[in-house]
C-alpha cells in the first residue's frame, strides 16, 4: 500500500516479467479506438474514403483491360490475382503496424521519450499509435477482388497451390511489416527521409499490382533481390499462376517467400534495437 | 553510503554532430544517491541536467562510464527498469491526451502490471491526497496545467517506484498549487522512503525539499553537498545565482 | 492589392523554406512518376495508339501530372484553413480587413509557386532523362498550357476552399475532404489518362471540374486536346468562375454563422 514504508520498488518482486509485447500492443489499440470513437461520423467518412482509395488503382486496372487483352503475357484474372494478393497483404500490414508513420512526428516533439520510460516494448507502442478502425476499409476492395480472381482463374488447384496462394498473403503481409519498421527507422536518422522512405514502401506495393516484367529486367531484379518486394506475391504467383518466369531465374525461388519474410523480420528488429541505442532525444 | 540507488562514475555522454565539433553535454559526473534521498539537481539551461536524467531513465546510452540504477544498467535493461522508476516531466504530460484521466491510470495499471489491491489502495490515497476525484472523468486535454501536473505525479507513482525523477515539476503552476507539490513530495519521501531525484530553477523548491543539492555546470558537478552547507550564511538565492554564473564555490565532491 | 501579393511572396518564400522536405516529396513524385510510365508503356507497347495518344504521349503525361500533383493540391493536405476552422482560430481571420477568399488564394497560391519550382520541375527533367518523354518546343503552346494550369489552379483552390469551409457547419471536415481526395485522385487523371476511360464514365470524368486542373492542361501541352486550347480554357474558366462563386456565397454565410470550438 502507499502507506508503508517498504513499498517503494517492491512491485517487481512478485513478478518481474514485464508485459508481453503484443499484449501491451493490443491494450494500447483498444485505447487508441476508444479516443477515435469519439468522432464517429468523421470516422464513417474516411472510412469510406480509405475504401474508395483502394478502389482507384483496382478501377485503373480495369479500364486498362477494356483497351487490351493481355498485359506483359498476363489476362485480367492473373493481374487481379497479383493485385489482390498485394494490396491484401498491405492492407493488413497498414492495419497492424502502419502506426510506425507517427513516429518521425513523435521524435521531433519529444514525444518518443515517453515510449521509452514505460516498461513495454517500445516497437508495440509505436506500431499501436494513433490507431484508427478506417484502416479496415481498405480491406474490402482487395478481398472481394481476391475472391473473384480466385474464382475466375483457370487453375487447377491442388493442396500445395493452395498452401502457396494462402501463404503469399501471409508471408506478403509480415514482408510489408517489416518495411514498415525499417522505413520507421530512417525517422531516427533524418526526420525528413520518412516521406522517402515510405515512397519505397507505397511503391513497390503499387508495382507489385502489376506483372513485374513491365518494369524491365533491371529494375525487376532489383525489386527481387535488393528491395525483396517480388516476394511479396510475384515469385510465388507465378508458381499458381503456372507461368514460366520471364526473368528466368531459378525455380526455388517461388517458394522463398518465408524465408525473404524471415530474413526482413530479422533486418527490421536489428535496425530498430540499433536506433533505440543511438537515439538522441532532441529538445530540452 | 549503503548500496547507493543511483551510482554513476565518469559518467559522460558526448553528442557528435555532421556539421560541427562533437558536444559534450555530460563529461565525467560522479553521483551517488542512497534510498530514501531527496536530492536537488540544479544548473542554468544547457547545464547538462536533462541529459543526466535521460541516461538515468534509460532514454539516451552514455558515451562512456558507470551508470546504475536500482541495480540495473538503464539503457539496456530499460523495460525492467522502468518498473521500478518514476518519471514526471514538467513541460510535457505522460497522459494520454484525448482519454479521461482515469482511463489513463487504468491503462497504466495494466502496463506496469499492479495487483489489483495495491492498485486500487495506491489510486484512493492520490485521489485524495491529491484531490484528483472532481476531474477524474475528464480528458486529459481539458485539464488545468495544475490538474494535468497532479495527474503526471499519480501517473508515476502508482507503480510504487523506488526512484521517482521529476523535471521541473513547478513551472508554470500558480502559488497554491507549488505549494501543494512540495508539500506532497516532501510527505512522499517522508512516508514511503522513495528516492527522489528533483531538477529545479525554482528557489523555493530547493529550499522546502531538497536535503542535499548537487549542481551542475558544463557538463561537470560543480556542487555536490547539504542544503545548509551550501547556504552557509548567505542567502539562498545569491548562492545559486552565483553557481549559475559559473563561479566555484565550496566544493565538496564525495 | 498589395496586401494580397505580399501574402503570396511570404507564403512562397515560406514553402521554399523547407526545401529539403520538399526535395524529398520532389523525389517521390519521381518514382511514382516512373512507376506508371512503366504501366502506361506496358499497356501502349500492346496498343500503339489509343484515344490519339501513342507511346511518348503517354509517358510525358505520367511525368508532368505527377509534377503538377503538389501545386494542384491534389492531396488536399496543407491547408491550414480546415483546422483553424475546427480550433476557431479562424475567428481572428475573419475579423481581418481583408477579402477572406482573396486571403486564402493568396497563401494558397504562394504555396503553389513554391511547389512549381520544387516539386514539378525536377520529377519532369528525371523523366525527360529516363523514359521517352517529349516536350513540345513551340512557346505559343507553352503559353496556352501554363494558361491552362493558372485556371487549373483556380479551379483547383476553389474546390478545396469549398471543401474547407464545410467545417463550420460539420465541424470536422476530414472525412469530407477524403472522400473529395479520393475523387479527385481519380478524376484528376492522377491514375489513368482520363482519354482512355470508356464509355459513359469516360464522359462523366471528363466533364467535372478536376478535368481542368491537370488533365486539360497537360493535353493542351501535347497537342491532344479535343476542342483546341480554346474548349480547355472555356471549360476551366466556367468551372472557376462558378466554384468560386460558390466559394464566396459560403463564405458570407459561415460568416454570419461564426461558431467558435475549443479554447
Amino acid at each position: 500500500m502507499a502507506d508503508t514504508a517498504d513499498a517503494a520498488g517492491t512491485l517487481a518482486e512478485t513478478d518481474d516479467r514485464p508485459l508481453w509485447g503484443p499484449t501491451a500492443y493490443l491494450l494500447l489499440v483498444r485505447m487508441w479506438m476508444r479516443a477515435s470513437s469519439q468522432y464517429r461520423v468523421s470516422l464513417l467518412l474516411t472510412t469510406l474514403a480509405q475504401f474508395l482509395t483502394t478502389c482507384l488503382d483496382l478501377i485503373a486496372l480495369l479500364i486498362i483491360y477494356t483497351q487490351v487483352k493481355t498485359l506483359a503475357g498476363f489476362t485480367l484474372a492473373e493481374t487481379l490475382y497479383l493485385y489482390g494478393t498485394t494490396r491484401l497483404a498491405f492492407a493488413l500490414s497498414d492495419v497492424v503496424a502502419s502506426g510506425v508513420e507517427s513516429l518521425a512526428t513523435m521524435i521531433r516533439l519529444g514525444n518518443f521519450d515517453l515510449v521509452l520510460i514505460r516498461p513495454v516494448s517500445s516497437l508495440a507502442q509505436v506500431l499501436a499509435d494513433q490507431f484508427t478502425p478506417k484502416r479496415f476499409g481498405k480491406l474490402v476492395a482487395p478481398i472481394v477482388t481476391l475472391g473473384w480472381a480466385l474464382d475466375e482463374l483457370p487453375v487447377h488447384w491442388t493442396v500445395l497451390k493452395a498452401a502457396v496462394c494462402v501463404g503469399t498473403v501471409a508471408a506478403g503481409f509480415v514482408i510489408y511489416c517489416a518495411l514498415w519498421v525499417l522505413t520507421g527507422c530512417i525517422s531516427f536518422i533524418a526526420v525528413d527521409a520518412q516521406e522517402v522512405a515510405n515512397s519505397f514502401t507505397y511503391g513497390s506495393e503499387f508495382a507489385t499490382e502489376y506483372p513485374l516484367t513491365i518494369f524491365g529486367r533491371p529494375l525487376g531484379l532489383a525489386l527481387t533481390f535488393v528491395l525483396p518486394v517480388a516476394f511479396v506475391t510475384w515469385q510465388p504467383s507465378l508458381y499458381v499462376l503456372g507461368h514460366a518466369d520471364p526473368f528466368e531465374l531459378p525455380g526455388f525461388l517461388r517458394f522463398s517467400s518465408p524465408l525473404a519474410a524471415a530474413a526482413l523480420t530479422g533486418l527490421a528488429a536489428l535496425a530498430w534495437r540499433a536506433c533505440i541505442r543511438h537515439y538522441r532525444s532532441t529538445g530540452s | 553510503m549503503t548500496t547507493p540507488i543511483i551510482l554513476a562514475e565518469g559518467l559522460t555522454k558526448t553528442f557528435s554532430s555532421r556539421k560541427t565539433a562533437p558536444f559534450t553535454a555530460v563529461d565525467g559526473i560522479d553521483l551517488r544517491v542512497a534510498p530514501g534521498e531527496l536530492v536537488g539537481y540544479i544548473g542554468p539551461n544547457g547545464a547538462g541536467k536533462s541529459t543526466t536524467i535521460k541516461m538515468l531513465t534509460g532514454i539516451l546510452t552514455p558515451s562512456s562510464g558507470l551508470l546504475r540504477v536500482a541495480g540495473f544498467e538503464p539503457q539496456r535493461e530499460r523495460v525492467r527498469l522502468a518498473r521500478r522508476i518514476g518519471v514526471v516531466f514538467g513541460q510535457r504530460t505522460t497522459l494520454w491526451w484525448d482519454l479521461p484521466l482515469k482511463d489513463s491510470f487504468t491503462l497504466l495499471q495494466r502496463l506496469y502490471k499492479i495487483p489489483q489491491d495495491r492498485y486500487a489502495a495506491n489510486l484512493a490515497y492520490y485521489t485524495e491526497a491529491l484531490d484528483l476525484g472532481p476531474f477524474m472523468d475528464r480528458p486529459v486535454r481539458q485539464l488545468s496545467l495544475g490538474q494535468r501536473m497532479r495527474g503526471d505525479i499519480t501517473a508515476a507513482l502508482l507503480h510504487d517506484p523506488a526512484v521517482v525523477y521529476l523535471d521541473e515539476p513547478t513551472i508554470g503552476l500558480d502559488v497554491v498549487s507549488k505549494h501543494a507539490v512540495r508539500e506532497f513530495l516532501s510527505d512522499l519521501n517522508r512516508r514511503t522512503g522513495t528516492t527522489i531525484l528533483l531538477t529545479t530553477h525554482d528557489i523555493a523548491d530547493i529550499e522546502r525539499l531538497c536535503s542535499r543539492v548537487v549542481a551542475i555546470d558544463h557538463g561537470r558537478v560543480t556542487y555536490d553537498g547539504s542544503l545548509d552547507e551550501l547556504r552557509a550564511d548567505r542567502d539562498l538565492e545569491t548562492v545559486v545565482r552565483e553557481l549559475y554564473m559559473g563561479r566555484s564555490l565550496v566544493d565538496t565532491t564525495e | 492589392m498589395r496586401v494580397y501579393l505580399t501574402a503570396v511572396r511570404l507564403s512562397m518564400r515560406r514553402y521554399l523554406a523547407y526545401r529539403s522536405s520538399a526535395l524529398a516529396g520532389a523525389l517521390t513524385n519521381t518514382i511514382f512518376g516512373c512507376l506508371r510510365a512503366f504501366v502506361l508503356i506496358a499497356l501502349w507497347k500492346q496498343k500503339p495508339e489509343i484515344s490519339g495518344w501513342d507511346l511518348s504521349d503517354a509517358v510525358t503525361y505520367a511525368f508532368i501530372t505527377q509534377g503538377l500533383v503538389t501545386p494542384m493540391g491534389i492531396f488536399m493536405n496543407n491547408s491550414e484553413l480546415g483546422p483553424r476552422i475546427r480550433s476557431g482560430d479562424v475567428a481572428v481571420d475573419l475579423y481581418r480587413p481583408v477579402d477572406f477568399q482573396a486571403w486564402w488564394l493568396s497563401l494558397d497560391l504562394g504555396r503553389a509557386l513554391g511547389a512549381g519550382l520544387l516539386r514539378t520541375v525536377p520529377p519532369v527533367v528525371l523523366g525527360m532523362l529516363l523514359f521517352p518523354v517529349s516536350l513540345p518546343l513551340n512557346p505559343l503552346r507553352w503559353a496556352e498550357f501554363l494558361a491552362c494550369c493558372a485556371v487549373g489552379y483556380l479551379v483547383s483552390f476553389a474546390l478545396r476552399y469549398v471543401a474547407s469551409l464545410v467545417a463550420f457547419w460539420t465541424m470536422d471536415e476530414r472525412g469530407m475532404s477524403s472522400i473529395l481526395v479520393a475523387a479527385g485522385m481519380f478524376c484528376s487523371g492522377l491514375i489513368v489518362p482520363l482519354t482512355i476511360i470508356p464509355g459513359v464514365l469516360g464522359d462523366v470524368v471528363r466533364h467535372t471540374p478536376w478535368a481542368a486542373v491537370v488533365q486539360m492542361p497537360v493535353n493542351v501541352l501535347l497537342g491532344t486536346q479535343s476542342g483546341g486550347f480554346g474548349y480547355a480554357l472555356a471549360f476551366g474558366s466556367l468551372w472557376a468562375l462558378l466554384l468560386l462563386g460558390a466559394g464566396r456565397l459560403l463564405t458570407a454565410a459561415a460568416r454570419q454563422k461564426v461558431v467558435v470550438q475549443g479554447g
